[in-house]
């Protein structure tokens, strides 16, 4: 891993022992987890799961579940496939992506019957709804780790999410309740966004400022500046300047698609920024390894004096591209005020620039990966308050503790794999 | 940002290391002018948000004067308050309640001074500790569990919160600095992390029945009695003990950084890890040390915001903005121990006279507007010389009309 850049030598050596034991040690880890939590830990209750929603059309049959024994079963699963990553792991094979997920899966539906049967107030668990509200917890972090994927990827690392998604927020709201437009407060968004990024990119690029220290002090300048703005204009005159109710995009649930168990509600129930979200991150994967743009892109962050001798102009295109960054993180915010029709408030994206950060990481620097890392932390989040609302044992504030928890194991390289752009960070001085 | 590749084996001293250098190493003129192009920029943004001025701009062809004069009172009006609130109150009856208020600046700098001679300390040893919040939090919550849950004579039982603050906080640092060391993992991503970890757990801890969780129906903790707070210096002005303990930290880190064999490790890795290595100094200790020497620090800060600064039940928001803002009083000080002080001092004024700015009805949030600025405008002076009319590369731009 990360000696391989700096000692050519031991190359080899590491690499087999560091694919080898990482995975079964940190799979073990979660089975004997489980088998603590689902077996040792039990409850004889029976736990519920909703799938449907009452208004769906297609209605499923909600299934009841004995939590000690399926939970027992669950287990003895995971230390099987514990068991299989063991033998990969001694015949020196690398252990497959579909097991990790399907251990993943399995340790979730345990956990899950796990803490519904354990629960004090009510052992039916809303799968259906705790699915729905997942994406909508998401959208910003995947607008957020949009940015932070393409910008890093170009070679400039973006602290500054959390700022552009605020003050996307804060110029969706302003703009849109002004004009009485959501669209207009769609480009507003886009372009408050954009202005951070300038910022960011002037500094860091043009200027050569430690990109961190700029990333930290845009933050706290626009938490500042929006903070000023909600209370010198905001307060005084909500109708005038703050209220996106009448002016937020509406819901459109796609017809047929929307009705799918489970999945429907959960993607095909949006707005447009929602669905934009989507089509961003499918986009960005396919122009990021598919086009003249994305290989440009990838080169600059990779190995910029090699980009510069074919004539990629290095810093030109660091720039452009943190600033289509800082457009879609910008977007990303709008989802806060106009994508919900709630007010601005002070502070409102409350950290999520860093989940959205902890996702990039979390998701290798690819933006199908960092969407799913972000669908993940959406997830962890709603299930949080989910749990906390059905009298589990978990505290809730653990749920919103892990991405928190596996960005620190994964940058520490216990989890995944996680080596970011060889040049990112730094900047490309020309000689 | 290398999340793996670890700096200090690197080759060369990383660009972020240049960078800081360049930062702590820039004259103090760069520094004056800083933090005028900041105010005046705070004044352009009171100006367009005053109601005052905005009635009377638009009505400007008429009688543009009228304008000026609204421009004029708009923004003395606000400084007038601040200054006020942070350094001399010129309506009080007596010059000793007047200069009460630079006591309350006195008292409001000590958190920023303390947290940023930790994050200044990271800074001279090539770290970057920007876990001021989740280490805040840390001492914050074990300190006031040592006031309200022991039973301590006076003067011992702030000692005790503070050295048991100051562990915690360490330990935080520490985590963060032995990660980086072995795995490589990159400190700023491990400490903004571990910011919403501390902060997460701190609410779980003022939770109903949590370890923390006072009497009330609010997520406060128990009051912390009279024996654990830090006593006033003076009767009638807000300033503590904690004042001094700044003080004597500074004297400490200075001590530390400029004269001490460690410091000269330190120092010598922030500059040049690979010399540094090749020199015989353990560039993973020295890591370690440094990020738990400025985790113990930011810790005592945040005992100081539990029990010298607020002084009642806190809750999960007793950080207030310090670890962030104590970033940029050690970058406004050059991360030198006594620059750390004079910035700290500065930041303290902000801070007191942004209160009087609330009250006579202006929004004090342009206070960390001009902060955030003070500090983009010092981390270039390339854009300082160009704002002068000067290019980054030395020429005059008026070359180019």
């Amino acid at each position: 891993m990360s000696t391989d850049l700096v000692n050519p030598m031991t190359t080899s050596i590491q690499r087999v022992r560091l694919v080898s034991w990482k995975a079964p040690i940190g799979y073990a880890v979660i089975a004997a987890l489980s088998l603590l939590l689902f077996v040792g830990l039990a409850s004889d209750g029976v736990a519920t799961f909703v799938l449907t929603e009452a208004d769906a059309a297609i209605q499923l049959a909600p299934v009841d579940v004995g939590a000690r024994a399926f939970g027992t079963i669950v287990a003895v699963l995971l230390v099987l496939l514990t068991g299989v990553a063991f033998v990969l792991a001694t015949r020196r094979r690398p252990v497959p992506v579909w097991l990790t997920l399907v251990f993943g899966l399995l340790f979730v539906v345990g956990f899950l019957t796990w803490a519904a049967g354990a629960a004090t107030q009510t052992n039916t668990l809303q799968v259906a709804g705790l699915l729905a509200g997942t994406f909508g917890v998401a959208v910003p972090l995947i607008y957020g780790s949009l940015a932070g994927v393409i910008g890093e990827r170009a070679g400039v690392v973006n602290i500054a999410i959390e700022g552009q998604l605020l003050f996307g927020a804060f110029g969706a709201a302003l703009v849109a309740t002004m004009t009485g437009s959501p669209w207009a407060g769609l480009v507003a968004a886009a372009v408050a966004g954009v202005l951070v990024a300038f910022v960011l990119a002037a500094f860091s690029i043009r200027y050569f400022v430690d990109q961190i220290i700029t990333g930290v002090v845009l933050n706290l300048l626009v938490a500042g500046l929006t903070s000023f703005f909600y209370s010198a204009l905001m307060t005084g005159n909500p109708d005038q300047f703050n209220d996106p109710r009448l002016a937020q995009f509406s819901r459109f649930p796609i017809p047929g698609l929307s009705e799918i168990p489970l999945l429907g509600p959960m993607f095909f129930e949006q707005t447009l920024i929602g669905y934009l979200a989507i089509v961003a991150v499918l986009v960005t994967w396919f122009a990021l390894y598919r086009t003249k743009w994305g290989l440009r892109l990838r080169s600059v962050g990779e190995h910029p004096t090699a980009a510069d001798t074919v004539g990629i102009n290095v810093n030109r295109t660091r720039f452009w591209n943190v600033a289509l960054g800082g457009a879609i993180a910008g977007i990303g915010g709008a989802s806060y005020t106009i994508g919900t029709g709630v007010a601005f408030g002070e502070n409102m994206t409350g950290g999520a620039g860093y989940i959205a950060l902890a996702a990039v990481i979390f998701g290798q620097w690819d933006p199908l990966k960092a969407a799913l890392a972000a669908l993940l932390f959406g997830f962890t989040s709603n299930l949080g308050s989910q749990l906390s609302l059905i009298g589990s044992p978990v505290p809730s504030v653990f749920m919103l503790m892990l991405p928190y928890v596996v960005t620190v194991l994964a940058v520490a390289g216990l989890v995944g794999r996680s080596r970011p752009p060889a040049a990112d960070g730094q900047p490309y001085i020309k000689s | 940002m290398s999340a793996v590749p670890p700096v200090i084996d690197a080759g060369q001293p990383s660009r972020m290391n240049a960078a800081l250098q360049r930062i702590l190493n820039g004259n103090w003129l760069v520094g004056i002018v800083a933090v005028v192009l900041s105010i005046l920029v705070g004044s352009v943004l009171i100006a367009v948000t005053d109601s005052g001025v905005q009635a009377a701009a638009g009505y400007f062809f008429a009688r543009p004067l009228d304008t000026i004069a609204a421009i004029w009172e708009s923004i003395a009006g606000a400084y007038a308050a601040f200054f006020r609130g942070g350094i001399f109150d010129y309506r009080a009856a007596t010059f000793a309640e007047g200069i009460e208020s630079f006591a309350e600046s006195l008292h409001r700098s000590t958190p920023l001074i303390i947290a940023a001679l930790g994050i200044g300390l990271t800074f001279r040893a090539g770290l970057f500790n920007i876990g001021g919040r989740g280490q805040i939090l840390f001492g914050a919550a074990f300190g006031g569990w040592i006031a309200f849950g022991t039973d301590l004579p006076y003067v011992i039982h702030p000692i005790v919160a503070v050295l048991v603050g100051a562990v915690a906080g360490a330990f935080l640092g520490a985590v963060a600095g032995a990660l980086k060391a072995f795995t490589g993992a990159h400190e700023v991503i491990v400490t903004i992390m571990l910011n919403f970890i501390a902060l997460n757990l701190l609410v779980w801890a003022l939770n109903p029945g949590g370890p923390l969780r006072g009497q009330g129906s609010s997520p406060l903790t128990p009051p912390p009695p009279e024996s654990s707070l830090f006593p006033f210096l003076f009767p009638g002005y807000s300033v503590t003990a904690g004042f001094l303990l700044a003080i004597a930290l500074t004297a400490g880190v200075w001590w530390l950084l400029e004269r001490s064999s460690l410091g000269f490790k330190l120092r010598a890795v922030g500059e040049n890890p690979a010399a540094a290595r090749t020199a015989g100094i353990d560039t993973k200790a020295i890591t370690i040390i440094a990020m738990a020497l400025s985790g113990a620090l930011v810790g005592i800060a945040g005992v100081e915001l539990a029990l010298g600064e607020t002084r009642r039940p806190f809750g999960s928001s007793i950080d207030n903005g310090v670890g962030f803002e104590a970033i940029t009083v050690a970058l406004l000080g050059r991360s030198r121990a006594w620059g750390m002080l004079a910035a700290g001092i500065l930041f303290g004024i902000f801070r007191a006279g942004a209160v009087q700015m609330r009250i006579a009805g202006y929004s004090d949030d342009i206070v960390t507007v001009v902060q955030a600025l003070i500090v983009l405008f010092l981390a270039a002076p390339p854009l300082i010389r160009e704002l002068w009319g000067v290019r980054p590369d030395g020429r005059r731009k008026a070359a180019k009309a």
